[in-house]
């Protein structure tokens, strides 16, 4: 600041007016910033910083919904969250759910995107076709589905009974429960990541293409060295959302199987939701909501760190 | 990918609007995409046309066995006529409008102020504001439920549509995605305006919102959908059957009616129907807004 107000006073005779002005002006832009971020910083600070905050306060005390025994407990609820057994089970299947749906969810969605980019009739069609499950309430797709998985009623076992293939159970079998809740998160969500990757491969040049047609490269080929890398970033980003909104699930497992059979598909926010709602223990509850929170920013730094690193 | 938000002021057209280069000859690798595209649209359809045929059946007809398509005694309205009658469906839909509304327009209302701060207004503590906001999308909501809660019952706001409201305005993804449209819109606009002596309220309402309403339209579609769907949060603060969502009031319906099969699929369909419309409505800004931001997935 200094170099140029000397500068501004050899040239202009009013320099000391100028810089009243600008620390009026710098006064003036700082009541205006704080006054333009005032309701939302209530908003945060209500609901999103006190709350983080408080719960770890309740997260090291034995607080429960019946307002019973509310002492100072230190680590006492984490040292027994990680012997819980439960809790650990619900861990695993969070993350055998993450790794499960995630994988269909890209793999999928390319597929969709990388046809109807091929130039097709109707785009319309197809992105309301795929997407339309997308507007719909957890609660809708779970009466959907499992209406559908209905053992005997069912569309599906029907369909599979027409081509010989025996009954399954799916959503009583632990076996294959997750799976059926894979299929209707597929089929509810991806349409997402299709159109993400749809507006990715509209947005390469033509001319990429153009020159590789002329050099005698096939569809395949262009796919694989002109498409997939054209779109590495995009694929990356599906991936960090889909991998963060996958551990988070509890909706749809809580609709359809409520956790079972025996536990097979119930998550880590099932069992928090459990813990806090249906034993009433509030600040066990807390302290297992912190150890999940602790996963999400461990997986969200490596996930930072390796775009980092591509990007570099 | 926000490159395509540089000219703020231009009217939305889906990203895909790319002319096709040529039509003459129809390539037979594209005949066999469009074959396997419809085979999958078709099954992405299944469920929506299996719950209406079930919901257009009787009762005893949605639970007959073998299972047909066409029912034998034709199809009838009597799900959705009783689903209608006795249900809260009609409560239930005005509670999700409201409180889905109220969410909308605060968000939209708290969103944009602080995004035009963080754009435009040089002030002190704007880059630790910029640095908090941006770790606390990395809060996943279900950490805050059990404090959350704790706290309603604190304010008394357990079964209020403020208890649905308040803590769902809380959007720090839509800030940045309205602070990095806000970024390109023009200085000189402002400054001309300043220079005059316009106040930044003045400027903010006259000049950069209007220069904003796609953009603006993109996020409220948005947070809409999100408030409307939501079901964790409204499933722990509402008990009164009276006060629940939508989708929250579904589910204590499928544990209600047990095993009436056409009654659930009509009930499934009517709380399906106002996003449709929605979509049908608005599908170009909900498009635009996925393709060039990708907001809704934070």
């Amino acid at each position: 600041m200094s170099a140029s107000t000397d500068i501004r006073r050899v040239s202009t005779p009013q320099a000391p007016a100028a810089e009243n002005k600008h620390a009026a002006r710098s006064r003036r832009d700082r009541i205006h910033g704080w006054s333009f971020m005032a309701p939302f910083l209530l908003f945060f600070g209500l609901f999103l910083i006190w709350p983080l905050v408080h719960g770890i306060f309740m997260s090291f005390t034995g607080k429960s919904l019946t307002g019973a025994n509310s002492s100072f407990l230190g680590f006492a609820n984490y040292a027994e969250a990680l012997g819980d057994a439960d809790m650990w089970h619900a861990l695993g299947n969070t993350l055998y759910f993450t790794v499960i749906s995630t994988v269909p969810l890209v793999l999928v969605a390319l597929v969709m995107a990388a046809l109807v980019n091929m130039g097709l009739p109707a785009q319309w069609l197809w992105r309301l076709s795929f997407f339309a499950p997308y507007l719909l309430a957890s609660t809708v797709v779970s009466l959907f589905f499992v209406w559908m998985f209905n053992p005997q009623l069912g569309l599906i076992n029907e369909a599979l009974a027409k081509v010989g293939i025996a009954p399954v159970d799916w959503l009583n079998n632990p076996a294959v429960a997750m799976w059926s809740i894979v299929i209707a998160t597929l089929w509810w969500t991806v349409g997402f990541n299709f159109l993400l990757y749809l507006a990715a491969m509209q947005n390469i040049p033509q001319a990429h293409f153009e020159a590789a047609s002329l050099d005698g490269a096939g569809g395949w080929r262009q796919f694989f060295s002109i498409t997939l890398p054209q779109i590495n970033q995009t694929t990356i980003m599906i991936v960090i959302l889909q991998v963060l909104a996958s551990l988070k699930i509890f909706d749809q497992v809580y609709q359809m199987t409520g956790g079972g059979p025996g536990g097979a598909t119930r998550t880590i926010v099932q069992y928090i939701f459990e813990t806090g709602f249906t034993g009433y223990r509030l600040g066990y509850s807390a302290a297992i909501s912190y150890i999940f929170f602790g996963l999400i920013v461990v997986v969200s730094i490596a996930q930072f760190a390796i775009t980092r690193k591509r990007s570099a | 990918m926000a490159t395509t938000l540089t000219t703020p002021a231009r009217t939305i057209r889906p990203a895909s609007y790319v002319p096709v280069r040529r039509k003459k000859r129809i390539a037979p690798s594209r005949i066999i995409a469009t074959i396997i595209v419809a085979i999958l649209a078709v099954t992405w359809m299944v469920p929506f046309a299996w719950a209406a045929i079930t919901a257009l059946k009787s009762e005893t007809e949605a639970a007959a066995t073998p299972i047909t398509i066409v029912p034998e005694s034709g199809f009838t309205f009597e799900a959705f006529a009783k689903v209608l009658q006795q249900g809260n469906i009609p409560q239930w839909t005005w509670n999700s409008l409201f409180t889905s509304a109220a969410i909308t327009l605060v968000t939209i209302v708290i969103s944009a102020l602080a995004a035009y701060a963080l754009s435009r207004i040089d002030f002190k503590g704007r880059k630790v504001l910029m640095i908090v906001i941006v770790v606390s999308l990395i809060v996943p909501p279900p950490v805050l439920i059990i404090p959350l809660f704790y706290q309603m019952v604190a304010f008394n706001m357990i079964d209020t549509y403020w208890g649905v409201i308040l803590p769902q305005v809380i959007a720090p993804a839509m800030v940045f995605v309205l602070k990095k449209f806000f970024d390109q819109i023009p200085r000189e606009l402002e400054d001309a305006a300043l220079v005059d002596g316009a106040g930044r309220i003045r400027i903010f309402l006259q000049i950069v919102l209007p220069l904003s309403r796609p953009i603006l339209a993109a996020v409220a579609i948005f947070v809409f959908i999100g408030a409307w769907n939501n079901f964790l949060w409204p499933f722990i603060v509402t008990n009164d059957s009276s006060m629940l969502t939508l989708p929250v009031g579904l589910q204590t319906i499928k544990s209600a009616y047990g095993i009436q099969y056409a009654q659930n699929m009509a009930s499934a369909l009517l709380a399906a129907l106002p996003l449709i419309v929605v979509f049908l409505f608005f599908q170009r800004q909900i498009i635009k807004g996925i393709s060039t931001t990708g907001l809704a997935g934070t």
